[in-house]
């Protein structure tokens, strides 16, 4: 992990390739990371990636999560390792809901890292987040005519009614 | 001449462009550039589980593959959400269901990372003592049914044979077989029982002599050899960018392990090595998991002569159950216990992502909290499923046969892939 002024370092170095992609930094249970515009996202991760002396050249995970009732809701994790440092960043993209039906969009990252690929299409298939650019967006674990994003917050966890059968017959 | 004849002149001087059927004149079209499209299960034995290839076939050789997946989805992620911090534990070892006790780490150490519970010395021990004979037991179900995809039968019933002194371990332990729960947010439920350290170090003395054994069966067995070796390499440039780790990797000689790199539980206490191979084929995969199986070994000795005592979980009566015995003369302690298998306990807001090294790879487990007694979300990072994306890599101009043995050595666990 890069400790807290490490990150700030990073942050700074990206604010001058980059003004304004950085919108804030976090450091919290000894995780660092970065809150990025997400119309800026792939420049980011490009320079974090690239830059000699950075080298966060692996990409372990990419998931979301719906932070609901916050505005904006959806954030997007780039977990990212560079392994001769052994450090972790991670690199958050905040998404709102459009409102109008549509789906919110992100530019893909598969051209960058290829492991994107199986995990943008996951996040698709349960948060109904477009990755614009991605070669093959269907959803991967759900069928294909599933209707929903089912790992959003506002969408119910399901389950069958309990039938008090007895006190029905008896009671009722 | 008889007709007969001249079919057999052409047969001998062209015979490496001609085919019987071209001869006999059976068919009109050359069948041997034709792409051919096959469905491969989901339901079918050599596939490990429930899963689809869609293949592109020319002749008998793989040109091009697509995994497709999802068959066993269950939506346990989504059901995460719906339980207390302390019921999301059995749901989870549910995913990869031959490498439990990673999944129960994974999720406990992410939540002990987010509520600031350091575990006792004690539990931190008989954890990584789990960890690595489930590794153990995991490597053994591979090599069991890898071995026989590629026709050795008898592998299956010794790896088999030696998998059930894990699973005896276990239950004495945990009282399940698989599917535990034994670690707990705090440590682990409850201390190992009188016996098991003889049986367990029994165990731990017998396995590199069966290891050696496996060995002696597959390592001069000229099948096995030839069906394993040049079989299968993808560059490690390549594996890193597709995002695999675990065996696979090293076996592409990139000496990348989570225990040694970013370490955790009493790892950084033990002397283990970490086996890496040198062309990354499928006999290099082969190689080693055997290897890690006896390193692995190795450990679990190790944990045993070094158990401390003292507690096997944390005192936090916010967070841990209070022993069984004060409920029937402390108030205080019934109370504890009342609110924790009732509401649970609470979770300040904030996220964690935390990354341990199972048989498969980088198994990460991401748990945000909105301060509530249930978990916001639990993503599970699964080896299998990023894994599975180098499979058509792997399997790219090899026979079907090949491609086969590459999918027991690439060792998805279909539970793990679709949650």
């Amino acid at each position: 992990m890069p400790d807290a002024p490490g990150l700030e370092l990073i942050r700074g170095e990206i604010e001058r390739d980059h003004p304004g992609a950085v919108t804030s930094t976090s450091f919290d249970r000894e995780q660092a990371a970065l809150l990025v515009d997400p119309a800026q996202l792939i420049a980011v991760l490009t320079w974090l990636r690239n830059t000699p002396g950075q080298g966060y050249r692996f990409l372990s995970s990419l998931h979301a999560a719906d932070y609901l009732p916050a505005e904006p809701r959806f954030g997007v994790h780039y977990e990212l390792i560079n392994r001769e440092r052994v450090e972790r960043i991670r690199v958050k993209a905040m998404l709102s809901d459009p409102g109008d039906g549509s789906l919110p969009q992100l530019d893909s990252c598969v051209e960058l890292f290829p492991t994107a690929n199986f995990q943008e299409r996951e996040v698709f298939d349960f948060f109904g987040i477009e990755f614009r650019g991605h070669p093959e967006l269907t959803r991967i674990l759900l069928p294909e005519d599933y209707v929903g994003w089912p790992q959003r917050r506002d969408f119910p966890v399901g389950g069958e009614p309990v039938t008090f059968t007895y006190n029905e017959r008896n009671y009722g | 001449m008889a007709e007969h004849e001249v079919r057999e002149a052409i047969a001998f001087e062209d015979a490496a462009a001609l085919t019987t059927a071209d001869l006999t004149g059976e068919l009109s079209e050359d069948r041997t550039t034709e792409l051919m499209t096959v469905n491969i299960g989901p339901h079918h034995p050599a596939t490990h589980g429930v899963l689809r290839l869609v293949v592109d076939l020319e002749g008998e050789v793989v040109r091009d593959l697509k995994p497709v997946i999802g068959y066993v989805h269950t939506g346990i992620e989504k059901s995460c959400e719906d339980k207390s911090y302390w019921k999301v534990i059995p749901f989870v070892e549910r995913m990869d269901y031959v490498s439990y006790f990673f999944q129960m780490q994974a999720y406990c150490g992410a939540v002990e990372q987010l509520v600031g519970l350091e575990i006792p010395p004690r539990a931190k021990y008989l954890r990584t003592l789990f960890l690595e004979l489930n590794r153990i037991h995991s490597h053994l179900v591979w090599l069991g049914t890898t071995a026989l995809d590629l026709g050795a039968i008898s592998m299956l019933w010794y790896c088999f044979r030696e998998r059930d002194r894990i699973l005896d371990l276990f239950e004495m332990a945990a009282g399940q077989r698989m599917h535990t729960r034994y670690f707990q947010v705090g440590g682990v439920i409850e201390d190992i029982p009188l016996g098991f350290e003889q049986k367990c170090r029994s165990f731990a003395e017998d396995m590199p002599v069966r290891v050696g054994q496996y060995e002696a069966l597959l390592d001069r067995n000229e099948v096995f050899l030839q069906r394993t070796k040049g079989v299968g390499i993808v560059d490690r440039e390549r594996l890193l960018d597709l995002g695999v780790t675990g065996p696979l990797l090293r076996a592409a000689g990139e000496p990348w392990d989570l225990r040694k790199a970013t370490p955790y539980l009493v790892y950084p206490e033990l002397d283990f090595k970490i086996p890496v191979g040198t062309v990354g084929d499928n006999y290099d995969r082969y190689r080693v998991r055997v290897a890690e199986m006896v390193e692995s070994a190795k450990i679990v000795a190790q944990c045993l002569d070094a158990l401390p005592e003292g507690p096997f979980i944390a005192e936090d009566r916010k967070y841990v159950l209070p022993p069984r015995s004060e409920l029937s003369t402390s108030m205080e302690s019934l109370i504890h216990h009342f609110k924790l298998v009732t509401e649970g306990f609470r979770v300040e807001a904030g996220e964690v992502y935390n990354a341990i090294e199972s048989p498969r790879g980088e198994l990460g487990c991401y748990v945000l909290a909105d301060g509530s007694s249930k978990p916001a979300r639990v993503h599970f990072r699964d080896a299998s499923f990023v894994n599975l994306q180098s499979f058509a890599d792997m399997a790219a101009d090899s026979y079907i046969a090949d491609m086969i043995c590459s999918l027991g050595m690439l060792d998805p666990i279909l539970g793990g892939v679709d949650r």
